[in-house]
Protein backbone atom coordinates (compact mmCIF):
# COMPACT_ATOMS: atom_id res chain seq x y z
CA UNK A 1 0.00 0.00 0.00
CA UNK A 2 1.36 3.38 -0.98
CA UNK A 3 -0.47 5.99 1.04
CA UNK A 4 1.19 8.95 -0.64
CA UNK A 5 0.31 7.70 -4.08
CA UNK A 6 -3.29 7.16 -2.94
CA UNK A 7 -3.46 10.72 -1.64
CA UNK A 8 -1.85 12.04 -4.78
CA UNK A 9 -4.42 10.32 -7.01
CA UNK A 10 -7.29 11.71 -4.95
CA UNK A 11 -5.77 15.18 -5.16
CA UNK A 12 -6.22 15.05 -8.91
CA UNK A 13 -9.38 12.97 -9.12
CA UNK A 14 -11.51 14.80 -6.55
CA UNK A 15 -11.34 17.98 -8.64
CA UNK A 16 -12.86 16.16 -11.59
CA UNK A 17 -15.52 14.45 -9.49
CA UNK A 18 -16.74 17.64 -7.83
CA UNK A 19 -16.61 19.74 -10.99
CA UNK A 20 -18.35 16.92 -12.89
CA UNK A 21 -21.12 16.92 -10.27
CA UNK A 22 -21.49 20.71 -10.50
CA UNK A 23 -21.80 20.55 -14.27
CA UNK A 24 -24.21 17.64 -13.99
CA UNK A 25 -26.55 19.88 -11.99
CA UNK A 26 -27.12 21.79 -15.22
CA UNK A 27 -28.67 18.77 -16.93
CA UNK A 28 -32.01 20.09 -18.09
CA UNK A 29 -31.25 23.50 -16.59
CA UNK A 30 -28.67 24.95 -18.98
CA UNK A 31 -29.36 28.39 -20.42
CA UNK A 32 -29.86 26.88 -23.88
CA UNK A 33 -30.01 23.36 -25.25
CA UNK A 34 -26.51 23.53 -26.74
CA UNK A 35 -24.81 24.80 -23.61
CA UNK A 36 -26.81 22.36 -21.50
CA UNK A 37 -25.54 19.47 -23.63
CA UNK A 38 -22.01 20.84 -23.67
CA UNK A 39 -21.81 21.19 -19.89
CA UNK A 40 -23.19 17.70 -19.31
CA UNK A 41 -20.85 16.23 -21.93
CA UNK A 42 -17.91 17.82 -20.14
CA UNK A 43 -19.32 16.40 -16.93
CA UNK A 44 -19.43 12.94 -18.50
CA UNK A 45 -15.79 13.22 -19.63
CA UNK A 46 -14.77 14.22 -16.11
CA UNK A 47 -16.71 11.34 -14.52
CA UNK A 48 -15.09 8.95 -17.00
CA UNK A 49 -11.67 10.21 -16.03
CA UNK A 50 -12.55 10.00 -12.35
CA UNK A 51 -13.50 6.35 -12.68
CA UNK A 52 -10.05 5.54 -14.05
CA UNK A 53 -8.39 7.43 -11.20
CA UNK A 54 -10.55 5.91 -8.45
CA UNK A 55 -10.21 2.39 -9.84
CA UNK A 56 -6.47 2.87 -9.64
CA UNK A 57 -6.71 4.45 -6.17
CA UNK A 58 -8.75 1.45 -4.97
CA UNK A 59 -6.05 -0.88 -6.26
CA UNK A 60 -3.30 1.17 -4.63
CA UNK A 61 -4.98 1.32 -1.21
CA UNK A 62 -5.86 -2.37 -1.49
CA UNK A 63 -8.13 -2.61 1.56
CA UNK A 64 -11.29 -3.74 -0.21
CA UNK A 65 -12.61 -0.26 -0.89
CA UNK A 66 -14.04 0.12 -4.38
CA UNK A 67 -14.11 3.07 -6.75
CA UNK A 68 -17.72 3.69 -5.66
CA UNK A 69 -16.80 3.73 -1.97
CA UNK A 70 -14.13 6.31 -2.68
CA UNK A 71 -16.51 8.47 -4.69
CA UNK A 72 -19.62 8.16 -2.53
CA UNK A 73 -18.74 7.28 1.03
CA UNK A 74 -16.14 9.74 2.23
CA UNK A 75 -16.92 12.58 4.61
CA UNK A 76 -16.64 16.21 3.56
CA UNK A 77 -13.26 16.69 5.26
CA UNK A 78 -11.88 13.71 3.35
CA UNK A 79 -12.39 15.30 -0.05
CA UNK A 80 -9.30 17.14 -1.19
CA UNK A 81 -10.59 19.03 -4.23
CA UNK A 82 -9.66 22.68 -4.64
CA UNK A 83 -12.21 25.27 -3.55
CA UNK A 84 -12.61 26.55 -7.11
CA UNK A 85 -14.44 23.49 -8.43
CA UNK A 86 -17.03 23.34 -5.64
CA UNK A 87 -18.26 26.88 -6.24
CA UNK A 88 -21.92 26.91 -7.25
CA UNK A 89 -23.49 27.59 -10.65
CA UNK A 90 -24.36 31.14 -9.59
CA UNK A 91 -25.11 32.10 -13.19
CA UNK A 92 -23.81 31.08 -16.60
CA UNK A 93 -20.88 33.50 -16.39
CA UNK A 94 -19.78 31.86 -13.12
CA UNK A 95 -20.18 28.40 -14.60
CA UNK A 96 -18.04 29.38 -17.58
CA UNK A 97 -15.53 31.33 -15.48
CA UNK A 98 -15.05 28.39 -13.12
CA UNK A 99 -14.67 26.04 -16.06
CA UNK A 100 -12.19 28.28 -17.82
CA UNK A 101 -10.03 28.87 -14.75
CA UNK A 102 -9.96 25.12 -14.15
CA UNK A 103 -9.52 23.97 -17.77
CA UNK A 104 -6.38 26.04 -18.33
CA UNK A 105 -4.86 24.48 -15.20
CA UNK A 106 -6.17 20.98 -16.01
CA UNK A 107 -4.60 21.01 -19.45
CA UNK A 108 -1.20 22.15 -18.14
CA UNK A 109 -1.34 19.51 -15.40
CA UNK A 110 -2.22 16.63 -17.73
CA UNK A 111 0.38 17.76 -20.22
CA UNK A 112 3.04 17.15 -17.56
CA UNK A 113 1.35 14.10 -16.03
CA UNK A 114 1.71 12.32 -19.37
CA UNK A 115 5.41 12.01 -18.54
CA UNK A 116 4.80 10.49 -15.10
CA UNK A 117 6.91 7.43 -14.26
CA UNK A 118 3.69 5.86 -13.07
CA UNK A 119 2.36 4.15 -16.18
CA UNK A 120 -1.30 4.15 -15.13
CA UNK A 121 -1.31 7.88 -14.35
CA UNK A 122 0.52 8.57 -17.58
CA UNK A 123 -2.05 6.54 -19.55
CA UNK A 124 -5.00 8.31 -17.90
CA UNK A 125 -3.36 11.69 -18.62
CA UNK A 126 -2.77 10.82 -22.28
CA UNK A 127 -6.38 9.78 -22.64
CA UNK A 128 -7.85 12.71 -20.72
CA UNK A 129 -5.85 15.52 -22.27
CA UNK A 130 -7.54 14.98 -25.63
CA UNK A 131 -10.91 15.55 -23.97
CA UNK A 132 -9.73 18.45 -21.87
CA UNK A 133 -8.43 20.29 -24.92
CA UNK A 134 -12.06 20.38 -26.11
CA UNK A 135 -13.23 21.59 -22.70
CA UNK A 136 -10.71 24.40 -22.78
CA UNK A 137 -11.76 25.44 -26.27
CA UNK A 138 -15.39 25.56 -25.17
CA UNK A 139 -14.84 27.61 -22.03
CA UNK A 140 -12.33 29.95 -23.68
CA UNK A 141 -14.73 30.55 -26.53
CA UNK A 142 -17.51 31.49 -24.10
CA UNK A 143 -15.29 33.74 -21.97
CA UNK A 144 -14.52 35.69 -25.14
CA UNK A 145 -18.12 35.73 -26.31
CA UNK A 146 -19.48 36.96 -23.00
CA UNK A 147 -16.57 39.30 -22.26
CA UNK A 148 -16.62 40.85 -25.69
CA UNK A 149 -20.40 40.62 -25.97
CA UNK A 150 -23.03 43.02 -24.70
CA UNK A 151 -22.60 45.47 -21.85
CA UNK A 152 -24.46 43.14 -19.51
CA UNK A 153 -22.62 39.96 -20.53
CA UNK A 154 -19.31 41.80 -20.19
CA UNK A 155 -20.19 42.96 -16.71
CA UNK A 156 -21.35 39.52 -15.60
CA UNK A 157 -18.27 37.80 -16.99
CA UNK A 158 -16.00 40.30 -15.25
CA UNK A 159 -17.86 39.81 -11.95
CA UNK A 160 -17.49 36.06 -12.26
CA UNK A 161 -13.74 36.26 -12.93
CA UNK A 162 -13.31 38.75 -10.06
CA UNK A 163 -15.34 36.53 -7.75
CA UNK A 164 -13.53 33.32 -8.61
CA UNK A 165 -10.02 34.76 -8.78
CA UNK A 166 -9.39 34.24 -5.08
CA UNK A 167 -9.57 30.46 -5.63
CA UNK A 168 -6.93 30.26 -8.37
CA UNK A 169 -3.74 30.36 -6.32
CA UNK A 170 -4.64 27.16 -4.48
CA UNK A 171 -4.28 25.20 -7.70
CA UNK A 172 -0.52 25.62 -7.34
CA UNK A 173 -0.14 24.63 -3.68
CA UNK A 174 1.66 21.40 -2.89
CA UNK A 175 0.74 18.96 -0.13
CA UNK A 176 3.31 16.76 1.59
CA UNK A 177 2.15 13.79 -0.48
CA UNK A 178 2.50 15.87 -3.65
CA UNK A 179 6.10 16.73 -2.80
CA UNK A 180 7.01 13.09 -2.21
CA UNK A 181 5.34 12.02 -5.45
CA UNK A 182 7.15 14.76 -7.37
CA UNK A 183 10.48 13.61 -5.93
CA UNK A 184 9.72 10.06 -7.12
CA UNK A 185 8.97 11.22 -10.66
CA UNK A 186 5.31 10.26 -10.32
CA UNK A 187 3.71 13.61 -9.60
CA UNK A 188 3.71 16.95 -11.34
CA UNK A 189 5.31 19.93 -9.62
CA UNK A 190 2.31 22.26 -9.83
CA UNK A 191 4.34 25.25 -8.65
CA UNK A 192 6.13 25.12 -12.00
CA UNK A 193 2.83 25.62 -13.86
CA UNK A 194 1.83 28.82 -12.13
CA UNK A 195 3.58 31.39 -14.28
CA UNK A 196 2.42 29.86 -17.53
CA UNK A 197 -1.11 29.53 -16.16
CA UNK A 198 -1.48 33.21 -15.31
CA UNK A 199 0.11 34.21 -18.62
CA UNK A 200 -2.42 32.14 -20.62
CA UNK A 201 -5.37 33.28 -18.51
CA UNK A 202 -4.39 36.97 -18.73
CA UNK A 203 -3.95 36.77 -22.50
CA UNK A 204 -7.41 35.26 -22.99
CA UNK A 205 -9.01 37.75 -20.60
CA UNK A 206 -7.38 40.53 -22.57
CA UNK A 207 -8.74 39.08 -25.84
CA UNK A 208 -12.14 38.99 -24.14
CA UNK A 209 -11.80 42.71 -23.21
CA UNK A 210 -11.78 41.72 -19.54
CA UNK A 211 -9.47 42.89 -16.79
CA UNK A 212 -7.17 40.47 -15.03
CA UNK A 213 -7.91 40.96 -11.32
CA UNK A 214 -5.09 42.52 -9.34
CA UNK A 215 -6.11 41.09 -6.00
CA UNK A 216 -3.31 39.20 -4.30
CA UNK A 217 -5.37 37.74 -1.49
CA UNK A 218 -6.20 34.11 -2.07
CA UNK A 219 -8.36 31.48 -0.41
CA UNK A 220 -7.02 28.03 0.38
CA UNK A 221 -7.93 24.92 2.31
CA UNK A 222 -9.53 22.50 -0.12
CA UNK A 223 -6.41 20.39 -0.45
CA UNK A 224 -6.43 19.99 3.36
CA UNK A 225 -10.12 19.11 3.40
CA UNK A 226 -11.23 22.52 4.71
CA UNK A 227 -14.00 23.50 2.29
CA UNK A 228 -16.40 26.32 1.61
CA UNK A 229 -19.97 25.75 2.78
CA UNK A 230 -21.00 24.80 -0.76
CA UNK A 231 -19.34 21.37 -0.74
CA UNK A 232 -21.60 19.98 1.99
CA UNK A 233 -24.72 20.67 -0.05
CA UNK A 234 -23.14 19.21 -3.15
CA UNK A 235 -22.16 16.03 -1.33
CA UNK A 236 -25.57 15.57 0.21
CA UNK A 237 -26.92 15.47 -3.34
CA UNK A 238 -24.13 13.28 -4.66
CA UNK A 239 -24.23 10.79 -1.80
CA UNK A 240 -27.93 10.72 -1.06
CA UNK A 241 -28.78 7.36 -2.62
CA UNK A 242 -25.83 5.52 -1.07
CA UNK A 243 -26.51 7.02 2.34
CA UNK A 244 -30.27 6.38 2.25
CA UNK A 245 -30.02 2.92 0.69
CA UNK A 246 -26.56 1.56 1.54
CA UNK A 247 -25.03 -0.67 -1.15
CA UNK A 248 -27.84 -0.03 -3.61
CA UNK A 249 -27.04 -0.69 -7.26
CA UNK A 250 -28.69 0.41 -10.45
CA UNK B 1 5.79 -1.29 -24.08
CA UNK B 2 2.55 -0.15 -25.61
CA UNK B 3 1.87 -0.68 -29.25
CA UNK B 4 -0.47 1.05 -31.64
CA UNK B 5 -0.74 -2.20 -33.61
CA UNK B 6 -3.82 -4.32 -33.33
CA UNK B 7 -3.33 -8.04 -32.63
CA UNK B 8 -6.44 -9.80 -33.79
CA UNK B 9 -6.67 -13.53 -34.27
CA UNK B 10 -8.23 -13.82 -37.73
CA UNK B 11 -10.53 -16.63 -36.56
CA UNK B 12 -12.15 -14.17 -34.17
CA UNK B 13 -12.47 -11.28 -36.58
CA UNK B 14 -15.81 -12.28 -38.19
CA UNK B 15 -17.29 -13.00 -34.75
CA UNK B 16 -16.23 -9.70 -33.21
CA UNK B 17 -17.38 -7.87 -36.29
CA UNK B 18 -20.97 -8.77 -35.30
CA UNK B 19 -20.76 -6.52 -32.25
CA UNK B 20 -21.81 -2.97 -32.97
CA UNK B 21 -21.39 0.29 -31.13
CA UNK B 22 -24.71 0.73 -29.26
CA UNK B 23 -24.67 4.47 -29.94
CA UNK B 24 -23.95 4.03 -33.64
CA UNK B 25 -25.48 0.67 -34.57
CA UNK B 26 -24.26 0.73 -38.18
CA UNK B 27 -20.67 0.65 -37.03
CA UNK B 28 -19.02 -2.54 -35.81
CA UNK B 29 -16.50 -2.30 -33.00
CA UNK B 30 -13.85 -3.53 -35.44
CA UNK B 31 -14.49 -0.62 -37.81
CA UNK B 32 -14.46 1.72 -34.84
CA UNK B 33 -11.00 0.53 -33.81
CA UNK B 34 -11.91 -0.04 -30.16
CA UNK B 35 -10.74 -3.69 -30.16
CA UNK B 36 -6.98 -3.55 -29.66
CA UNK B 37 -6.28 -7.25 -29.34
CA UNK B 38 -8.09 -10.57 -29.47
CA UNK B 39 -6.11 -13.72 -28.87
CA UNK B 40 -6.86 -17.30 -27.87
CA UNK B 41 -4.85 -18.50 -24.87
CA UNK B 42 -5.52 -21.87 -23.22
CA UNK B 43 -8.98 -22.04 -24.81
CA UNK B 44 -9.92 -18.64 -23.44
CA UNK B 45 -10.39 -15.67 -25.73
CA UNK B 46 -8.74 -12.57 -24.32
CA UNK B 47 -10.01 -9.32 -25.75
CA UNK B 48 -8.67 -5.86 -25.00
CA UNK B 49 -10.87 -2.88 -25.75
CA UNK B 50 -10.19 0.82 -25.36
CA UNK B 51 -12.77 3.57 -24.83
CA UNK B 52 -13.31 6.29 -27.41
CA UNK B 53 -13.91 8.82 -24.60
CA UNK B 54 -13.19 8.23 -20.89
CA UNK B 55 -16.82 8.55 -19.94
CA UNK B 56 -18.18 6.55 -22.86
CA UNK B 57 -21.19 4.71 -21.39
CA UNK B 58 -21.13 2.26 -24.30
CA UNK B 59 -18.03 0.43 -23.06
CA UNK B 60 -19.83 -1.75 -20.50
CA UNK B 61 -22.42 -2.76 -23.09
CA UNK B 62 -19.71 -3.48 -25.66
CA UNK B 63 -17.86 -5.65 -23.15
CA UNK B 64 -21.02 -7.64 -22.39
CA UNK B 65 -21.87 -7.98 -26.09
CA UNK B 66 -18.40 -9.31 -26.86
CA UNK B 67 -18.71 -11.97 -24.16
CA UNK B 68 -22.17 -12.91 -25.39
CA UNK B 69 -21.25 -13.32 -29.05
CA UNK B 70 -18.10 -15.27 -28.18
CA UNK B 71 -20.03 -17.59 -25.91
CA UNK B 72 -22.57 -18.21 -28.69
CA UNK B 73 -19.60 -19.31 -30.78
CA UNK B 74 -18.37 -21.65 -28.07
CA UNK B 75 -15.65 -19.51 -26.52
CA UNK B 76 -15.05 -18.52 -22.93
CA UNK B 77 -13.73 -15.02 -22.84
CA UNK B 78 -12.19 -12.28 -20.75
CA UNK B 79 -12.57 -8.65 -21.71
CA UNK B 80 -10.10 -6.10 -20.44
CA UNK B 81 -10.43 -2.32 -20.73
CA UNK B 82 -7.12 -0.64 -21.52
CA UNK B 83 -6.32 3.07 -21.70
CA UNK B 84 -2.96 3.08 -23.46
CA UNK B 85 -2.42 3.80 -26.22
CA UNK B 86 -5.32 6.25 -26.19
CA UNK B 87 -7.92 5.82 -28.90
CA UNK B 88 -7.79 8.14 -31.87
CA UNK B 89 -10.26 8.79 -34.66
CA UNK B 90 -7.47 7.66 -37.04
CA UNK B 91 -8.35 4.11 -36.01
CA UNK B 92 -11.79 4.29 -37.60
CA UNK B 93 -11.38 2.20 -40.76
CA UNK B 94 -12.27 3.54 -44.26
CA UNK B 95 -15.27 1.18 -44.22
CA UNK B 96 -16.24 2.62 -40.84
CA UNK B 97 -16.00 6.19 -42.10
CA UNK B 98 -18.27 5.31 -45.00
CA UNK B 99 -20.79 3.69 -42.65
CA UNK B 100 -20.76 6.79 -40.45
CA UNK B 101 -21.49 9.08 -43.40
CA UNK B 102 -24.32 6.87 -44.62
CA UNK B 103 -25.79 6.89 -41.14
CA UNK B 104 -25.83 10.71 -41.14
CA UNK B 105 -22.72 11.44 -39.12
CA UNK B 106 -19.95 13.37 -40.89
CA UNK B 107 -16.62 11.56 -40.47
CA UNK B 108 -13.76 13.36 -38.69
CA UNK B 109 -11.55 15.73 -40.67
CA UNK B 110 -7.80 15.92 -40.02
CA UNK B 111 -6.68 17.76 -36.87
CA UNK B 112 -5.96 21.12 -38.52
CA UNK B 113 -9.24 21.25 -40.44
CA UNK B 114 -11.09 20.10 -37.32
CA UNK B 115 -9.69 23.02 -35.36
CA UNK B 116 -10.61 25.53 -38.05
CA UNK B 117 -14.23 24.36 -38.28
CA UNK B 118 -14.73 24.20 -34.52
CA UNK B 119 -12.89 27.38 -33.61
CA UNK B 120 -12.89 29.69 -36.59
CA UNK B 121 -16.22 28.80 -38.16
CA UNK B 122 -14.65 27.51 -41.40
CA UNK B 123 -17.05 25.70 -43.70
CA UNK B 124 -15.33 22.41 -44.44
CA UNK B 125 -17.60 19.70 -43.07
CA UNK B 126 -19.64 18.06 -45.79
CA UNK B 127 -23.38 17.80 -45.18
CA UNK B 128 -24.35 14.14 -44.88
CA UNK B 129 -27.64 14.86 -46.61
CA UNK B 130 -26.69 16.94 -49.69
CA UNK B 131 -22.85 16.94 -49.68
CA UNK B 132 -22.67 20.74 -49.58
CA UNK B 133 -19.84 22.25 -47.58
CA UNK B 134 -21.97 25.28 -46.81
CA UNK B 135 -22.34 24.07 -43.22
CA UNK B 136 -21.92 25.72 -39.87
CA UNK B 137 -21.23 24.72 -36.30
CA UNK B 138 -24.24 24.89 -33.98
CA UNK B 139 -22.62 23.41 -30.90
CA UNK B 140 -19.14 22.09 -30.09
CA UNK B 141 -20.79 19.28 -28.17
CA UNK B 142 -23.49 17.08 -29.72
CA UNK B 143 -25.67 14.13 -28.80
CA UNK B 144 -22.68 12.19 -27.43
CA UNK B 145 -19.26 13.27 -26.18
CA UNK B 146 -17.60 12.33 -29.48
CA UNK B 147 -19.75 14.53 -31.70
CA UNK B 148 -20.40 18.20 -32.51
CA UNK B 149 -23.67 19.55 -33.88
CA UNK B 150 -23.75 21.09 -37.38
CA UNK B 151 -26.36 22.45 -39.74
CA UNK B 152 -26.31 22.68 -43.54
CA UNK B 153 -27.19 26.14 -44.86
CA UNK B 154 -28.18 24.75 -48.26
CA UNK B 155 -30.60 21.93 -47.40
CA UNK B 156 -31.06 23.09 -43.75
CA UNK B 157 -30.49 19.55 -42.45
CA UNK B 158 -28.98 19.38 -38.95
CA UNK B 159 -26.40 16.63 -38.54
CA UNK B 160 -23.66 15.31 -36.26
CA UNK B 161 -19.97 15.66 -36.94
CA UNK B 162 -17.59 13.13 -35.40
CA UNK B 163 -14.88 15.25 -33.77
CA UNK B 164 -11.26 14.52 -34.54
CA UNK B 165 -9.49 13.00 -31.55
CA UNK B 166 -5.72 12.68 -31.88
Amino acid sequence: MNNNLYKYILGIADNSLILGQRLGELCGHGPSLETDIACTNISLDLFGQVRSYYQYAAKVIGDGRTEDDIAMLRKEREYVNVLLVEQPNTDFAYTIGRQFLFDVYHYLLLNKLQNSHDLTLSAIAKKSIKEVSYHQRFSTDWVKRLGDGTEVSHQKMQEAIDGLWTYTDELFHQTEADKIMVSEGVGVDVTSLKEQYYAIVSKILEDATLKTPESKWFQKGGKQGIHTEHLGYLLSDLQYMQRAYPNMEW
Amino acid sequence: MVSTEQHINQLLFPILEQVSDPEIPVLSIMEMGVVRSAIIENDIVKVQITPTYSGCPAMDVIGDDIKKVLSENGYNSEVELILAPAWTTDWITPKGRKALEEYGIAAPLDAEADKSVLLDGKRLVKCTNCNSKNTRLISQFGSTACKAQFQCDDCQEPFDYFKCLK
